[in-house]
């Protein structure tokens, strides 16, 4: 039983961090830099879904859609006033600049909301679903569905729809998806603004599962996440799924069975690992290319 | 149809393209040859919009495309095939030529998928495979089909014979007056076979490090003792 109970547990984590990694890696593929201000914007959809429904007072599919468009909104900005000048830079200097996003953001959310954690509104059923003998929390199931029918859609965007061939063409070729018509600046906002829009919902799920936020929350969950894009293969979003959700077992199986101060580091030894036994990640294959 | 008047193209300090003006007309094939490094590819970034000019103008049917982004030129009937075909390797093949059409509206553009397949039954035995896992002539085919997916009225081949085997070579060009006789698309073609360029086309350009310095009949440069010295052999 209880055996079950922390694979759903991890699964739900997992899920959690799933959103978050597919981020990372949507960004990665199309502009080729780890945008270490990914975890700051997740921790910004938290907060404005709590200012939306909590301080404003407003229904909670509101609250969610708000955040959702602020960080979609705030992703676009980030790339075109803070990474975009770069693009032609070497990536240290991408990276520092992301890093600075990354405490600007932290900073302006300490500066208004103080270091202290704040409640977040629980604004879904007390209780648990029952199927069969198992018991799921709201929050996990919402996790864990919302994962999926996410990353459903969106496997079905890119590989099917035009706009999401183009957004391939783009993380392949810039120049040769240019020459097609396709306009490289917008489909790059774009893939930003999904992913920081996901990014928001992973924010939502934290606040759900942990019912307290703080501006640092975006910081741990932002590494754990880029971990999972990692161990699935960066730049593969089938692979942020299965990474997120794998990194949300493992932790949740060293949680039950080993102890809770220890799961950080399993997840950073599995970084380790994989860095050492197979850099290009689960998913990640090693394309050739023909001259 | 398409009219470059003196531009020059630099990166950072390199003065790599130095007051070039030449001319294609509506129906030719002009052939532009020069040896490595020469300039040939800086201009049909510059022409494409992929690369900015320092000064001078680009004019193509009528139209100042000199400042126009890359991805707003092809909307013209510009369509280039560059350097190392640089097909979207990990998109299927049909995607790849549904690139080739990602501007277009109009509801021929499936009767025109037909016809590439027809032009290059190879590709359509793969049209769904990966366009990485093509051997290199079946991804030159790819990248020009991909091009003539935009209707263009003006095609760009930048080096279509790199790498390829002689047998391949002709087929390619073959394929290039093909598609300049019957489907009535004008070609600027960049080379460095001259000996292949120059036989298909009806008039061409020598550049030498950024500089025209012949130019002419495509019979009259092959017969140039000095072409003929530098790059017939
Ligand atoms: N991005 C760049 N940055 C700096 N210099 C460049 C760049 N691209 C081209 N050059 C320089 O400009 C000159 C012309 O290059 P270009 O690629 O246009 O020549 P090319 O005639 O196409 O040569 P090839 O036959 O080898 O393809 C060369 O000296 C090259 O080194
Ligand atoms: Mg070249």
């Amino acid at each position: 039983m209880q055996f079950f109970a922390t694979i759903i547990n991890g699964l739900s984590t997992g899920g959690m961090y799933a959103l978050v990694a597919i981020g990372y890696t949507m960004v990665y593929g199309i502009a080729k830099m780890i945008n270490f201000a990914h975890g700051e914007i997740i921790m910004v959809g938290a907060y404005i879904t709590y200012v939306v429904f909590s301080l404003l007072g407003m229904p909670a599919f509101v609250a969610i859609i708000a955040s959702i468009i602020g960080c979609a909104l705030l992703g676009v900005v980030t790339e075109k006033v803070a990474y975009k000048p770069l693009r032609n830079s070497g990536s240290l200097a991408v990276l520092i600049t992301a890093i600075g996003v990354s405490y600007l953001l932290q900073n302006v959310f300490l500066l208004i909301f103080g270091s202290a954690a704040i409640t977040f509104p629980s604004f879904l059923p007390e209780g648990q679903i029952h199927l069969g003998g198992l018991s799921i929390s709201y929050v996990s199931a919402l996790s864990l569905c919302l994962t999926l029918i996410c990353t459903v859609l969106l496997l079905i965007f890119i590989n099917k729809t035009r706009l999401g061939k183009a957004m391939r063409a783009v993380s392949e070729d810039k120049g040769a998806a240019e020459l097609m018509g396709i306009n490289v600046n917008n489909t790059i906002s774009l893939t930003f603004a999904i992913g920081s829009g996901l990014g928001a919902i992973g924010g939502i799920i934290y606040g759900l599962s942990y019912s307290l936020i703080n501006p640092y929350l975006g910081a741990m969950l932002g590494i754990k996440a880029f971990i999972a894009a990692v161990l699935g293969g960066i730049g593969d979003i089938k692979g942020a799924m299965v990474g997120g959700l794998l990194i949300g077992l493992a932790e949740a199986f060293t949680i039950t069975f080993i102890s809770s101060t220890f799961s950080d580091a399993v997840v950073f030894g599995i970084l380790i690992f994989i860095l050492l036994v197979k850099p290009a990640g689960l998913f990640g294959v090693n394309v050739r290319e023909k001259v | 149809m398409l009219k470059v008047e003196n531009i020059n193209v630099h990166y950072g300090v390199i003065n790599a393209i130095k007051n070039v003006s030449f001319e294609v007309n509506e129906g030719e094939i002009v052939a532009l040859i020069g040896a490595n490094g020469a300039g040939k590819t800086s201009i049909m970034h510059a022409i494409s919009g992929l690369i900015k000019t320092s000064s001078g103008r680009i004019e193509f049917l009528g139209n100042d495309i000199t400042k126009e982004p890359a991805h707003k030129v092809v909307a013209n009937g510009l369509a280039q095939v560059p350097e190392g075909r640089r097909i979207f390797s990990q998109l299927s093949v049909q995607d790849n030529l549904e690139m080739g059409a990602y501007l277009r509206t109009d509801s021929k553009v499936q009767e025109d998928l037909d016809k590439v397949y027809k032009r290059f039954p190879r590709l359509n035995e793969r049209k769904s495979q990966l366009a990485g896992t093509l051997s290199g002539g079946e991804q030159q085919m790819l990248a020009m089909g991909r091009a003539l997916m935009s209707k263009p009225k003006l095609l760009l081949l930048d080096e279509p014979s790199m790498g390829l085997s002689p047998i391949l070579v002709n087929e390619i060009f073959d394929i290039i007056k093909e598609i300049n006789k019957e489907d009535g698309v004008t070609v600027l073609l960049v080379e460095q076979n001259a000996n292949k360029a120059l036989s298909i086309a009806h008039r061409a350009y020598v550049l030498e490090t950024g500089n025209i310095t012949v130019s002419g009949d495509a019979t009259d440069v092959a017969k140039n003792p000095k072409v003929r010295e530098a790059y017939l052999g």
